[in-house]
């Protein structure tokens, strides 16, 4: 496997799989922490030319907060939250009460806030990933910004765009409550993890 | 008409149309503008230096600094622009996320590669927003040259 592209079916199913153990994971903790319902749809593995990877329903410039956490030693890539407002506003309400939030403004307890919540969610799905495949992935410090979804999404874009020219991801929406606030996580592996994630699974 | 320049992507415009390309993060916007025939063109590339940039023996020329600036400058210069009066004005190559981690400093050695790309072309470079920690998207009008930024939480200004 030299690119994505040359990925067959069998693989993908192993990596829906993937992201669907994953994310559930991640689901459950975001779920045990702000005492919400939380909806998971099946993960969908995505291969993007780069142009579409940074648009979300034909826009790229929707304000957005993210959280990055890169990943290291045995998974090389990086898991990305991307959160829209509406549930931005959601989680914090039930740290701080009611409210309403402008992502654009958000405080410094806020930020800690939505980075942790970031932060636990990727450990959750790394963790999930780490014992199905028998793997040591490790975690960097999260980060986070509020930004255009396209400039966010330029991040992994670009570090895929110096070995190909599509991006995948395994992506998955989560919904709060049965409301349509969704945020969207993706699992963004490099193409030497990902032939090193079926090798331990026996996949080749 | 807007005329929407992508990602790894450039094009030429004259007046009334205009130029954009949205959301640069680590990317960079390369406007290139000739006054007396208000020709303007706009690149966005994703990465400095194309050495090693083939993907199964194919170059996407643009979507490297050192090889969308000159394919870009010979597609004006073949529309009757004069090379020695065309001036740039650049923005972008924001670090988008702070990791600590130097080696994805992509945002400043995208900068890095323009410049020395317009340096090699002996093109001035009249404005510029580059750097700094958040997006831009880069609107450019070909009457006046002028490019407008725009921002998800800082507003919007003139180069």
């Amino acid at each position: 496997m030299k690119k994505f592209e040359d990925l067959q079916d069998v693989h993908i199913d192993v990596l829906t799989e993937i992201g669907n153990i994953g994310s559930g994971n991640a689901s459950m903790a975001l779920s045990a922490m702000i005492g919400c319902e939380v909806v998971i749809s099946m993960p969908q593995v995505k291969f993007l030319s780069f142009q579409d990877a940074v648009e979300k329903n034909g826009s790229s410039e929707e304000t957005v907060a993210a959280v990055l956490v890169r990943l290291n030693n045995e998974v090389e890539g990086m898991i990305l939250l991307l959160v829209e407002r509406e549930f931005a506003s959601h989680i914090l309400s039930a740290f701080y009460g009611e409210k309403s939030v402008d992502l654009a403004s958000l405080n410094e307890d806020e930020v800690s806030a939505l980075t942790e919540i970031g932060n636990i969610m990727s450990h959750s799905y790394i963790n999930a990933i780490s014992s199905l495949a028998n793997m040591n992935i490790g975690a960097e410090t999260p980060s986070f910004t509020v930004d255009m979804f396209g400039a966010i999404m330029s991040v992994p874009v670009i570090e895929f765009g110096e070995v190909g020219e599509k991006l995948m991801c395994i992506d998955k929406v989560i919904e709060l409550d049965g409301v349509k606030m969704k945020s969207n996580m993706l699992l963004i592996p490099t193409v030497p993890s990902l032939e090193h994630m079926f090798d331990k699974l026996g996949i080749s | 008409m807007k005329i929407s320049v992508g990602i790894s992507d450039w094009k030429i415009a004259m007046p009334p149309d205009e130029l954009i390309t949205y959301a640069l993060g680590s990317c960079v916007g390369i406007c290139l503008y000739d006054s007396s025939k208000k020709i303007a063109g706009l690149s966005h590339i994703m990465l400095p230096d194309s050495a090693n940039g083939d993907v199964g023996g194919k170059l996407n020329r643009m979507k490297f600094a050192d090889t969308a600036i000159p394919d870009m400058l010979n597609q004006m210069i073949s529309m009757g622009v004069m090379r020695g009066g065309i001036k740039a004005r650049i923005a972008g190559g924001a670090v988008m996320f702070k990791t600590g981690s130097d080696r994805f400093n992509i945002g400043e050695r995208n900068i890095v590669a323009v410049k020395a790309a317009l340096q090699a072309l002996r093109i001035p470079i009249l404005a510029q927003d580059v750097g700094k920690d958040f997006g831009r998207t880069m609107i450019v009008d070909p009457n006046t040259g002028l490019v407008s930024i725009k921002s998800a939480s800082k507003g919007q200004w003139t180069l």
